[in-house]
């Protein structure tokens, strides 16, 4: 490790070395915190603008929410906001139903859980956790934030634009969202989510690709594989999906961008519209699917396993135990890390796809639900006799992973394909898939805010506050969801902006009322958390070194750790980072910092042995102790 | 008004803030407490199986007293089976969902915090881990393995009689064709034939079967005989979905899908079973399409099979609905075109009914 230590020493050198303490940078504000090549600084920037679309994507699914509960009500007072898409008689406009249901996928899916999620955590975890000075390529993740930037830039732009933003669900299956004439908003609207998600996808591989060489490369002295905290390896395991499976949604997009600009005939053929024949011939639809799964499965995953990792971690600090199973963790999220590039087909079963391939898909997607299974049971086995502490980011945790098992047992389901034939495209996949990777993700998210909140802003967020924001927002997206189940079996199909033209799908409007209610009042519980993150930021109580008693690498750094994270030496690790409540320590921790050789008292007999180990490569070990 | 209601809201939210103010200057007066935890640590062990037992309750009140509410009467024959596998699954998730819930929620309960109290240093088992690896494992090989022999059964051939209909999925109707009481056969189509003054499917009209062919915007189907859709699509995907048979099948543009299976229940005898003599058969959308997805319905009436073919019979070809198209008609067909499409007495017919 030592030669990848003194190239960061250079790279950040003229940063200041000098002063680490307090946040005196040499550099300007434009450097400091808006070109910012500091992990940290990018991190909250991804976080920021994570929680900007969180918003708006809320937002969007409570006005189409509104339509679909109160279809009745005269929703005019949205003008303002709306203008001409909303029509004469008060109504919201069906075509931009789509355009809203679209937008919301493809925000909360791509911009909150994968950017604002692993953006953010990653970002600030990686270095703090591992013991390096900063990521192995600042400049590259100070351009994946800016590439993120200027997607989100174009992607808010086409929410204004007068034909509408893309319309054809967050799939984007062509040849709906390849012509213009089949729904307006694949004309404008179409073209710069494609070039958006193009930004996108580059911002995110360069991303990946830093966290995977940091990971490899950067870990501090005695930081093997085997010690690293079940975040890091989430977080490995995620950017190593990204960069095997964003590529190949590049690919979709780029050969639609052809099918929809230079005539060519990929995903197109045999289409008569708008009383003309068009000449595409011998292109496939189904292509478009394979390739847009290819990546899309592998996508919920992207967005999950940060989320577990961030879980696993906080669930171990609180309950004051290592976790459960820390191998069978990681070989878990190995298993399902391979197993889920070869599940995609589970979403295309009634497509006109081969059926022999949906025999084959239905058995490998329902082995990818055993290591799911471990990880609730380690989860849980980890919750016995500990010692639990209900912090906001505990309180999370717990709700995530309640999520994880709720959503995920109805993917035994789904991932049945004669089951499948009669739940597909219902309200019973949108129940599963937010509730498995939606909330469950979410949760996570919220978890890492409450609990690195500390050490992002050097001050305590408001531990009521964020109590009671767990328990609105847990008890509601239950009432959001879990009805869905219910709707969904009777067969409602989603996307529908209305079901009063069927008699089929004429009941339920109280349950969808209840829903529609629950969500409002499950988003307007985020102002708590946003008021509480804001207010913190500036007012909350100053934060101890390690507020949570925890034993990972982070917090042996100052209270506003600078550049380079550590002012003197990066800290040697010794053990791995779950000896919570070991048998005979003075504490219920001991970090990950502390070598054997000190704790005599407490190690386990083969531990015993590593401290000859210990002292012939660690003379000069220096523990930071934090206190500053 | 509105302005009141700003103003009220402003209000509000300013007393909340100030209560918030206070109770953090109270709490920082009383000096910082240097605890482990929270005061209210013990309150959420408790409102986590508050929570769990006032959801378990609705969720298993709801699902029993409200069953017929949410659940569709089947009416094909593999929607037996599928339903049957339905609740198979459903009774095993949720047994395991049951437990492992009301596991969880003990756990946080029982465990919540407690001065003095050391958690366990429990890092690994790996008799338990192989327990729950293999438990699930064996329990999903059972059921892919039921699901895949149904699945296979499903997607299998169709009998050769079959009875085949073409459903065509267009912005935003849907359109059948009936190979027609003749010939029995669908005539061929090319989607650059299609136009706006009639010919909707392509007919190609070179292709004799294609004369005898009609269009229905009902679809009509017999009981108990095995019927298989082939489906298309003009424009952009559309999905076919038949709730009470469990039918679901794309409607792919340049590649024909298709599904088979055989309806139970006529139109009549379902109104008997749900007594709602209003009750049809409906034909929706699944897949997104475009504006008017929601509303992409076609009625749907099972028939007895002998009212079934009555109804086929009573239909008028669609070459005579666009006699028009007979100029299409090659030449030497045209007379043959006649015949089959209704426009003329076939002669043969009328000598063999003579002959009778
Ligand atoms: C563990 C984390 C999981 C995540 C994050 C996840 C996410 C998703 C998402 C986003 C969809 C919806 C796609 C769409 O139609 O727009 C979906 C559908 C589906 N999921 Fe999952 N899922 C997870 C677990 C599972 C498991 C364990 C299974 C099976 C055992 C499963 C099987 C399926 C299947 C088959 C579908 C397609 C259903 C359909 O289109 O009708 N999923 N999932
Ligand atoms: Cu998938
Ligand atoms: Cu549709």
């Amino acid at each position: 490790m030592a030669t990848t230590d003194i190239h960061i020493h250079s790279d950040v050198h003229h940063h200041g070395d000098h002063d680490h303490e307090h946040e005196h940078h040499e550099g300007n504000f434009w450097t400091t915190y808006i070109f910012s090549q500091d992990h940290k600084v990018i991190a909250k920037q991804f976080l920021i603008t994570g929680i900007f679309w969180a918003l708006i994507g809320g937002v969007l699914s409570v006005i189409f929410r509104l339509q679909l509960g109160f279809p009745e009500s005269n929703i005019s007072w949205l003008k303002p906001l709306l203008g001409g898409w909303i029509t004469a008689d008060g109504k919201l406009d069906p075509q931009f139903y789509l355009a809203l249901v679209t937008m919301h996928g493809t925000i909360m899916v791509f911009f909150v859980l994968t950017a604002g999620l692993s953006g953010t955590f990653s970002n600030f975890l990686i270095p703090l956790q591992i013991g390096a000075r900063d990521m192995a390529s600042g400049f590259l993740n100070m351009l994946s934030y800016w590439f993120f930037f200027i997607s989100s830039v174009l992607m808010f732009i086409s929410l204004f634009i007068s034909t509408g933003p893309a319309s054809g669900g967050w799939t984007v299956y062509p040849p709906l969202s390849a012509l213009e004439q089949a729904i307006s908003g694949s004309g404008l609207g179409m073209t710069l989510w494609l070039v958006a998600m193009a930004f996108f996808i580059a911002s995110s591989l360069l991303g990946s690709i830093n966290y995977i060489s940091t990971v490899i490369n950067m870990r501090t002295r005695g930081m093997s594989f085997t010690k690293l905290p079940l975040t890091i390896w989430a977080f490995f395991f995620t950017a190593i999906i990204g960069v095997l499976s964003f590529p190949v949604l590049f690919a979709a997009a780029l050969l639609l961008i052809f099918d929809r600009s230079f005539g060519t005939s990929f995903f197109l053929s045999d289409i008569y519209i708008n009383g003309e024949p068009l000449a595409h011939e011998g292109g496939s639809p189904i292509l478009f699917q394979h390739l847009f799964w290819f990546l899309g499965h592998p996508e919920v995953y992207i967005v999950l396993l940060p989320a577990l990792g961030i879980s696993s971690e906080i669930i171990a600090t609180n309950s004051r135990k290592p976790i459960f199973g820390y191998k069978a963790m990681i070989g878990s999220m190995l298993f399902i890390a391979i197993l889920s590039f070869i599940v995609w087909a589970h979403h295309m079963f009634v497509t006109g796809m081969n059926p022999f391939l949906g025999s084959i898909f239905m058995l490998l997607t329902l082995i990818i639900a055993v290591p799911s299974a471990v990880k609730i049971f380690n989860y849980v086995t980890t919750l016995w006799k500990g010692n639990i502490r209900f912090t906001p980011a505990m309180l999370f945790s717990i709700g995530l992973v309640s999520f994880f098992l709720t959503g995920g047992i109805t993917g035994i389901f789904l991932g049945n394909s004669a089951i499948d034939i009669q739940l597909h495209d219902t309200y019973f996949v949108v129940a599963h898939f937010h509730l498995v990777m939606g909330s469950a993700s979410f949760f996570g998210m919220l978890a890492g805010i409450y609990h690195w909140f500390p050490k992002m802003f050097g001050r305590m967020m408001n531990e009521g506050l964020g109590q009671l924001h767990f328990w609105l927002t847990f008890i509601g997206v239950y009432l959001v969801f879990f009805p869905m189940h219910y709707i969904g079996i009777a067969g409602f199909p989603r996307r529908y902006y209305s079901w009063t033209n069927f008699d089929t799908f004429s009941g339920f409007t109280d349950l969808n009322m209840l829903v529609s209610s629950a969500a409002i009042a499950t988003l307007a519980a985020q102002f708590i958390f946003l008021f509480n993150f804001f207010y913190s930021m500036f007012r909350g109580r100053l934060a101890p070194i390690n507020p949570w008693n925890a034993t990972t690498l982070e917090w042996t750094t100052p209270r506003n750790p600078g550049h380079g994270n550590w002012p003197g030496e990066i800290p040697a690790v010794y053990r791995w980072p779950y000896d919570y409540s070991k048998p005979g320590a003075k504490e219920d921790f001991i970090p990950q910092t502390v070598p054997y050789s000190e704790t005599p008292e407490s190690n386990l007999p083969h531990e015993t042995k590593l401290i000859k180990l210990e002292s012939s490569n660690g003379d000069n070990a220096i523990i930071v102790e934090g206190s500053h | 008004m509105s302005l009141i209601i700003g103003l009220g809201a402003i209000l509000v939210l300013g007393v909340l803030y100030m209560i918030f103010r206070v109770t953090n200057l109270v709490a920082i007066a009383k000096g910082v407490k240097d605890d482990k935890v929270g005061p209210n640590n013990s309150l959420h062990g408790v409102l986590f199986i508050i929570f769990m037992v006032v959801s378990l309750v609705a969720f298993f009140w709801y699902s029993f007293a409200h069953f017929d509410g949410y659940t569709l009467p089947i009416a094909s024959v593999h929607g037996k089976e599928t339903d049957h596998l339905f609740w198979v699954t459903m009774a095993i998730t949720v047994a395991a969902f049951v437990i492992i819930s009301i596991i969880m929620f003990v756990f946080i309960y029982q465990y919540r915090y407690k001065e003095g109290r050391r958690a366990k240093f429990y890092p690994d088992n790996h008799y338990l881990e192989l327990t729950w690896t293999v438990v699930p494992a064996i329990v999903l090989t059972v059921l892919i393995f039921t699901g895949l022999s149904t699945w296979n059964d499903i997607t299998s051939p169709a009998k050769k009689n079959a009875e085949v209909i073409e459903i065509v999925g267009q912005q935003f109707a849907w359109t059948a064709r009936y190979p027609g009481v003749k010939d029995n056969q669908l005539g061929k189509v090319n989607f650059k034939l299609i136009d706006n003054f009639g010919n909707e499917f392509g007919l190609d009209l070179a292709d004799k079967n294609s004369y005898d062919d009609f269009k229905s915007l009902e679809l009509h189907i017999p009981k108990g005989k095995e019927v298989l859709l082939k489906i298309r699509a003009k424009d952009v995907l559309h999905s076919v979905f038949l709730p009470h048979f469990r039918v679901k099948m794309d409607a792919v543009p340049g590649m024909q899908t298709q599904f088979k299976f055989v309806a139970t229940k006529t139109t009549k005898e379902m109104r008997l079973e749900t007594s709602n003599p209003d009750f049809n058969y409906e034909l929706a959308c699944t897949e997104i399409c475009g504006q008017g997805h929601f509303s992409m319905k076609m009625p749907v009436v099972v028939d007895e099979w002998d009212d079934y073919v009555k109804w086929k019979q009573a239909q008028e070809t669609w070459l005579k609905q666009n006699p028009k198209y007979l100029d299409k008609v090659p030449a030497d067909l045209r007379e043959a075109a006649m015949i089959k499409a209704g426009l003329e007495k076939d002669p043969g017919a009328t000598v063999a009914s003579v002959n009778e």
